[in-house]
């Protein structure tokens, strides 16, 4: 049949109007809670002082006219600890999207097939381990063996799943889950025999922004940046996955090799969000689900999206928990999330359908 | 043009069960040209939606030779294969939250060549695609927000988005009554041939079938029983051993010879295994 003019443009996808607004708002909205975050605090550095010490910090201008104290603790504490708590939300919600449209299940979170199990029994290990500190480019044991463990724990989840006929999800998540199990077990066992270590074993598993530094940001960030942008160049196979991967297999998705790439990248980003703030949760099984419902289920969009808004929710989070003395910023996520979550799945039960 | 569109020799296809291969077709050949419709009849299990996955390139067969457009099928890559094949879903769950555009569109995913969006080229193939199956009207209507009818239309758009030679389909016709049956079968053969389509489908209503298709293939056990026009290959004797029920010809009013099960009233005594 011959191509035929159509009489008006077809609309495919989300607006450019619409995706600036929601990008546009996600960016403002971010914008104003790391400000606060920045400028919020017990030690009384005033506020002209903050933007001052930003301001000269980023761009070399204007004199320095504050004590060296203010300088450390916006530049080298709070900056650094917000900018993280960025990373961090942003590098969940994106993993937790990218899990929930792969594994078709409303319940994935980023840690569902093994990443958070991993990473506590690698950062326990080496808080029990009998050396003090051993530190390479200011990046902890802890840090490094919870990276490795994250990624390990994946890989082998995936090399169990994987049968002849390729990896079904079910056999996945229940991999996944007994795995989690197992290395859940290791780290009872560690907590168990922990001792005076106790207390740092727990905050680590309760996840805190607390230990935040420059250079921890300058090791999370650019893998989670990098997870990001190519997983955002996979939109279209996370769409049509949507469709159910027999369909998705007719439109040319390569399954076991899509799988193998969407879930490394996810697991690559949560392990590197792990590694730096601990398994904090709710992040990663919330922001997906409340972003897709404003934006719609396109992943041209709702990835972005959820990093925006991810990112916010954490620093936001974080801020709750230094104004309330220091809780672990894992107990706020929960303290805020969990009910939040529960309205969303009542919304949706009493609206006949369900939260995907 | 000269080579077929599909060509199988002798191939031997099954499925994996625990204790081993499971073979359903045996040594099957077949070669279905360009442009043609054909029908794939036989009762279930004799080997019909296996032998649509071996052309589909889903199922690998385990002896013999698959070729498309010449091509040895294991030569083709899945995006390769999506440029040229499409399987037309019976059902398929439409997922919330996309307008029929945008559901239509995936059907894009195989020729996209930009990062972000689409081109000239898929937007022209979407709206054909909308409108060859009647459903540009539909195009801003939210997928959660169709009828039964309304659904079909979209997935017709989304396989024919795709621009394929060969379109397959399994039982395209399940749960409809025989006025849809015929609408969607009728609209896919005009379809076929202002598209020059090639289509393969799985049938089970033989009368269907029989005033649908210019070719029926007959599988009974694994192995096909008959080829050819349906008032040659598809006689009486043939359906009676592919299906194990007593079958008779009618000569309809028209002079067109269509086979039909010859059923007791009460249906309570009928030979032949149902395996």
């Amino acid at each position: 049949m011959s191509a035929t003019t159509a009489v008006r443009p077809l609309a495919v996808g989300p607006s450019p109007g619409r995706s600036a607004l929601v990008l546009g708002g996600g960016v403002v909205v971010l914008t104003v809670v790391a400000a606060a975050a920045v400028a919020a605090g017990t030690s009384g550095v005033g506020l002209a002082d903050v933007v001052a010490i930003i301001v000269h910090r980023l761009t070399g201008i204007g004199p320095a006219t504050w004590p060296s104290s203010a300088e450390t603790i916006v530049w080298e504490l709070r900056v650094p600890r917000v900018v993280t708590g960025m990373v961090v939300g942003a590098g969940l919600a994106c993993a937790g999207t990218v899990f929930q449209a792969l594994l078709r299940n409303p319940m994935a979170d980023p840690y569902i097939i093994g990443p958070a199990a991993g990473a506590s029994l690698g950062a326990v290990t080496a808080l029990s381990l009998p050396i003090v500190a051993v530190t390479w480019l200011g990046i902890g044991l802890v840090q490094l063996f919870a990276f490795v463990g994250g990624l390990l724990a994946v890989v082998a989840v995936l090399a169990i799943a994987r049968g002849r006929g390729g990896t079904p999800v079910v056999t996945l998540l229940l991999a996944g889950y007994a795995v989690s199990a197992l290395l859940s077990a290791g780290v009872a066992l560690l907590i168990f025999s922990s001792g005076d270590r106790l207390g740092a074993v727990i905050g680590w598993l309760l996840g805190s922004l607390a230990g935040a530094s420059w250079t921890r940001v300058a090791i999370a960030g650019p893998l989670i940046v990098a997870a990001f942008s190519l997983l955002l160049l996979r939109w279209r196979s996370m769409n049509v996955l949507l469709l159910g991967e027999a369909h998705a297999e007719v439109l040319g998705v390569d399954l076991e090799r899509e799988k193998r790439l969407l879930v490394g990248l996810a697991a690559l980003a949560t392990s590197a969000a792990v590694a730096v703030s601990g398994t904090i949760g709710f992040v990663g099984l919330v922001v997906p689900h409340l972003v897709r419902l404003v934006v719609g289920p396109d992943h041209r969009l709702l990835l972005p999206a959820a990093m925006l808004y991810g990112a916010a929710l954490l620093v936001l989070a974080d801020l709750g928990a230094r104004l309330a003395g220091g809780v672990p910023v894992g107990v706020v996520t929960a303290i805020l999330g969990a009910p939040f979550f529960l309205w969303l799945l009542r919304r949706s039960v009493t609206s006949g359908g369900i939260v995907r | 043009m000269s080579d077929p569109v599909v060509s199988l020799a002798e191939v031997a296809a099954g499925y994996d069960a625990a204790d081993g291969w499971r073979p359903v077709l045996d040594r099957v050949s077949l070669q279905v040209r360009h442009g043609e419709r054909l029908a794939l009849l036989g009762a279930n299990g004799s080997g019909k939606t296996t032998l649509l996955g071996v052309m589909a390139g889903t199922i690998d067969p385990f002896a013999g030779t698959v070729a498309l457009c010449g091509r040895p099928l294991a030569e083709w890559s899945r995006g390769e294969l999506a440029r040229t094949v499409t399987v037309l879903p019976q059902s398929l769950e439409l997922p919330a939250g996309f307008r029929v555009a945008e559901v239509v569109a995936m059907g894009r995913t195989p020729h996209a060549r930009r990062w972000f969006g689409w081109d000239a080229d898929d937007q022209r193939a979407v709206t054909d695609a909308l409108r060859d199956a009647d459903a540009a009207d539909l195009a801003d209507r939210p997928v959660t927000q169709l009828s039964g009818g309304e659904r079909q239309r979209v997935l017709v758009a989304l396989a024919l988005a795709q621009e394929p030679t060969l379109l397959l389909m399994d039982e395209p016709t399940t749960h409809m009554d025989v006025a849809h049956a015929a609408a969607l079968l009728g609209s896919l053969a005009r379809l076929q041939r202002a598209r020059e389509l090639t289509i393969v489908a799985v049938l089970h209503d033989l009368v269907l079938a029989g005033a649908w298709a210019p070719r029926v293939v007959v599988l009974d056990g694994g192995r096909i029983a008959a080829d050819g026009p349906p008032a040659t290959a598809l006689s009486a004797e043939v359906a009676r051993r592919a299906y194990g029920v007593p079958m008779e010809t009618i000569v309809t009013e028209a002079g067109r010879h269509i086979v039909v099960p010859h059923l007791p009233a009460g249906l309570g005594d009928l030979p032949g295994d149902r395996s």
